[in-house]
């Protein structure tokens, strides 16, 4: 069966702007390929296509891009969902700097995600062992934890569009909260220091685009909702 | 932290909380106003007038319009601050923004100082 493929080129070597290229690939009738898939036969015809690619099987978070219009990870969004009026349009993640065609400079997401120190920090003397959990204290991490870092959900949310400089985003506030709620952790204080001016966590005008997107299923509106309640409870 | 100076509160749990209560306010406020209009059998400008000559009415209606200035400032800070900044508008994005704010700053003062002027001069 013949899937018509559109993509998006870019080579700042070559190209003063960027352009939709059209291929035309074959794909085995009766089964569901993955965007990864197919990403792949484009790249046996012509070999100066360029993505990200890495586990193929959504924990990597390597291949985020924007699959007719929602962002997604190629290698387990199947085509079943992706091809909309028969065609397969893939562009970039939205809002991020292009290095070239599918593959964007990340450097500003994860500049936000180091932001929310997403590590453990307890000054206490450790155990002889390791710092134990109840298996409720664990269970507040389930959804938070999950997190691929694969940048769908901040680069779906026009508060980061605009502001990615400034606004933390879905993804690092997901991680934020992580660590905000696990109970081994001693720096909640100076954390949400961190978050009380107008832009880190505040720019989240609530629109769910994260939730929207999230390839694992997961909610980061949720995680910040959490910590304006934390804000609100230190600051009243 | 990110700093800003010309969002309302300078912080942003501040500034979220107070859009939240005035939202509120303004909520409670149109309901009165509307089921006022709705359950008043024959409208009149006596009846309007008398209802507004009330002392509470007059500290709800500046309550309702503190809340409304407020709100907007909050709104009108983030929207400039979305659209009118560096990325969208290069070098001069500080004058525009900075501009705009000042206009919005102005037209919301006047409508306070019109509004009590309104309400107090019935």
């Amino acid at each position: 069966m013949s899937l018509q493929v559109s993509v998006y080129r870019y080579n700042p070597e070559q190209d003063s702007v960027p352009h939709m290229q059209d291929f035309t690939v074959e794909v085995p009738e009766g089964k569901d390929l993955m965007v990864l898939d197919v990403l792949a036969l484009i790249k046996e015809q012509d070999d100066s296509f360029v993505y990200r690619r890495s586990c193929r099987e959504g924990v990597c978070g390597s291949d985020g891009m924007n699959i007719g219009g929602t962002n997604g990870l190629a290698c387990i969004t199947p085509l079943s969902e992706a091809v909309r009026k028969e065609k397969l349009v893939l562009r970039p993640l939205p809002g991020l700097p292009v290095i070239r065609d599918l593959v964007v400079d990340m450097s500003l997401f994860y500049k936000q995600y180091e932001k929310v120190r997403p590590y453990l920090i307890n000054d206490t003397p450790p155990p002889a062992t390791e710092r134990l959990q109840s298996p409720e204290e664990r269970a507040k991490l389930d959804g938070l934890y999950e997190c691929v870092l694969c940048a769908c959900c901040s680069t779906a949310c026009p508060s980061f569009w605009w502001n990615p400089d400034k606004f933390v985003g879905p993804a690092g506030l997901l991680q934020s909260y992580r660590f905000l709620a696990d109970s081994r952790d001693t720096a909640t204080e100076e954390r949400l220091s961190d978050l009380e001016d107008p832009f880190s966590v505040f720019r989240c005008r609530g629109i769910m685009n994260c939730v929207d997107v999230c390839p694992k299923g997961l909610n980061p509106t949720q995680a910040i909702g959490h910590i304006r309640k934390m804000l609100l409870e230190k600051g009243s | 932290m990110v700093t800003n100076i010309t969002s309302l509160s300078r912080t942003g749990l501040r500034d979220w909380l107070v859009q939240r209560v005035s939202a509120v306010v303004l909520a409670v406020y149109t309901v009165f106003i509307v089921g006022w209009l709705l359950y008043t059998e024959t409208l009149s400008f006596e009846l309007w007038h008398a209802l507004f000559e009330q002392t509470w009415m007059r500290i709800f209606s500046l309550m309702a319009l503190v809340s409304l200035v407020s709100h907007a400032w909050i709104g009108m800070w983030t929207i400039f601050g979305d659209y009118l900044n560096e990325r969208a508008l290069g070098k001069k994005a500080l004058t525009v923004r900075f501009l705009s704010q000042a206009l919005c700053g102005i037209v919301l003062f006047v409508y306070i100082a019109w509004g009590v002027q309104i309400l107090w001069g019935l």
